[in-house]
């Protein structure tokens, strides 16, 4: 069985927001209709996204850390939104464990939202029906589409590449692999709802730099020694500036 | 959460609609095997459907408010093997025909005994239509209670406690209606009801007290450590992504001051128990009752309402880990 997922790289996440204007411009201009915004330009705006980036501290001062948090429908793989939804809009597709609205069905109830522990469900203020990720189910199929473009809007935003997307039942998907080997985690686990997007953590990237990889030490050809030798402390990348 | 002002007319109403019937028959009854002297009472009983009907179809009416495309509402019963909300939506269309069948019945008199029981007590088509009656409101309560009590997010709602409230409540508030009905329409059953109610009200006290004693020792199971999955101990939200609001900062949070919160808790407590019971008990001992029946159900009624409110107001969702700062 397939689950498609998000795995979302909170290491290089920048929370540079522009997954979350691409989503809302990819989905604004579906087949769906509008995401529509309250009072865009004034004092209050509000709004209809599918994807959000939040920032919080850890930490206390001034040991901080600065961590962007993008989140959006994690595609539980047990969704506690989807049984309480009484027309059956509310689905988790068996073929790719997407969880979506059907927005002919829904009749705006809200109480899908309610069951949904990560807050991941929007009303449509205009609409009046239940809105979220889709994981551009409209584009990842899509058989028009170059195959390196049949990805989430998100997924090919990100100037960073914090968002993978692909199979997590597949051991061999670079979400699996991401999630196996650099300590993927979901969120909430308490509830069991088995969200199929994973995040990873933030890691310590600190870089050793030894002598021999200044100067290289076995130096086979004899080659370095021909060229004027840098000081130690001049810069080193013996390619740029050796000669 | 945000109490919806929709959902709170809806449970009350409905409830004291289901309350007057569970009462009325009851009363038919108890007359039945001769616990209560047996007098002709078709028109009271007819009259007593009608009042309940109306409550409930003006709970219905209520409950159109609360969705964003009432036009699609049949749809609602499509999911009624998963979801409480939709077997609440099959179940009281239901529990109203049959009200109304049994208000018909009584209506035309009652009819023919269709079964004679073994002690000479006839069986009519209105005995019929109670028992169901009686199985489909307790349904209705069921369904009603468990669309909160099966939301395990929800703490202080996912507990048997919250559908035995809404039985109790919604008992009492139909009981002590009956008894100021029955003032006006059929005196000597004020009484029965009156009695009824004081002690369905003070179950409903003890079942509420003991709600807000638990509520009071819940300790939240999700923290922001593991809504966003970072351990540290110290982590504050900088931003939650947008500075205005959205649909997440306005149907979660209650957006009420903390003296507001808990001055609806102690109105609640006086208003739908401690003066209904006071004012029952006055009315069971004088000989001019309706007029405090009538205060006692208009009492007990806004009280219901503040403590429907406070009962949507008190749960604390999860997704609110996420949304604490706009910056
Ligand atoms: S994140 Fe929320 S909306 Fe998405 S599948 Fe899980 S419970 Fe449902
Ligand atoms: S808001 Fe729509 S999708 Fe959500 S439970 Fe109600 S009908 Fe289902």
């Amino acid at each position: 069985m397939t689950q498609l997922a998000l795995v979302i790289d909170l290491n290089v996440c920048v929370g540079c927001q522009a997954c979350v204007t691409s989503c809302k411009e990819w989905n604004t201009s579906g087949a769906a209709g509008t995401m529509s915004d309250e009072r865009p330009y004034d004092a209050d705006p509000s709004g209809t996204f599918f994807n959000r980036v939040q920032t919080f501290e850890v930490g206390e001062f001034p040991d901080t850390e600065t961590v962007h948090f993008p989140k959006s429908c994690l595609h539980c793989e047990d969704p506690p939104c989807v049984p309480v939804c009484p027309t059956g809009a509310s689905y988790k597709r068996p073929e790719d464990g997407i969880v979506l609205v059907d927005y002919d069905k829904c009749i705006g109830c809200k109480y899908c939202s309610w069951a949904c522990p990560y807050g991941a469900r929007e009303l449509d203020e205009k609409q009046k029906v239940m809105k979220k990720c889709t994981l551009c189910v409209d584009r990842i199929y899509d058989a028009a589409l170059p195959e390196r473009d049949r990805r989430p809007a998100c997924v090919m935003a990100c100037p960073t590449s914090a968002r993978l997307f692909g199979d997590i039942h597949d051991p061999s998907s670079a979400v699996s692999i991401a999630i196996r080997e650099s300590g993927g985690y979901p969120l909430m686990p308490e509830w069991g709802t088995h969200p199929a997007n994973h995040y990873l953590p933030r890691r310590k990237t600190r870089l050793r730099i030894h002598d021999d990889e200044l100067e290289r030490a076995d130096n086979p050809l004899k080659i370095d020694s021909q060229l004027p030798k840098p000081a130690q402390s001049e810069p080193s990348l013996d390619d740029v500036t050796s000669w | 959460m945000r109490p919806a002002f929709s959902v709170v007319l809806l449970t009350t109403l409905i409830g004291l609609g289901q309350g007057l019937f569970l009462a009325l028959f009851t009363a038919q009854s108890y007359a039945l095997f001769d616990l209560l002297p047996r007098q002709d009472l078709h028109t009271f009983y007819a009259y007593g459907s009608l009042l309940a009907l109306a409550f409930l179809a003006a709970g219905l009416a209520a409950s159109f408010f609360h969705l964003g495309r009432p036009e699609r509402a049949w749809r609602s019963a499509a999911q009624w093997r998963s979801s409480w909300l939709s077997r609440e939506v099959i179940v009281l269309p239901l529990f109203m025909a049959v009200v109304l069948v049994y208000g018909i019945a009584h209506w035309a008199g009652g009819g023919p005994a269709l079964i004679v029981l073994p002690s000479g007590i006839g069986i009519d088509v209105t005995v019929l239509a109670g028992v169901l009656g009686t199985l489909l409101g307790f349904l209705l309560f069921v369904c009603t209670g468990m669309i909160y009590a099966c939301l395990r997010f929800l703490p202080e709602w996912h507990s048997p406690l919250t559908v035995i409230n809404y039985i109790l409540l919604g008992g009492a508030s139909g009981f002590t209606l009956a008894s100021l009905f029955a003032s006006v329409a059929a005196p000597g059953l004020s009484g029965f009801f009156g009695g009824w109610a004081i002690i369905i009200t003070l179950l409903g006290a003890t079942g509420r007290a003991a709600s807000l004693l638990r509520n009071s020792r819940l300790a939240p199971r999700s923290v922001l450590q593991t809504a966003i999955g970072i351990k540290h101990p110290k982590i504050a939200q900088k931003s939650q992504g947008f500075t205005g609001e959205s649909f997440n900062t306005r149907e979660f949070f209650h957006g009420r001051s903390a003296a507001l919160f808990s001055s609806v808790k102690w109105f609640f407590l006086a208003a739908a128990f401690v003066l209904p019971v006071a004012l029952l008990a006055a009315a069971l001992a004088s000989t001019a009752a309706a007029h405090l029946l009538a205060a006692a159900f208009l009492v007990q009624y806004c009280g219901l309402l503040a403590e429907r409110w406070f009962f949507f107001a008190q749960a604390s969702h999860p997704q609110n880990l996420y949304y604490q700062t706009a910056s």
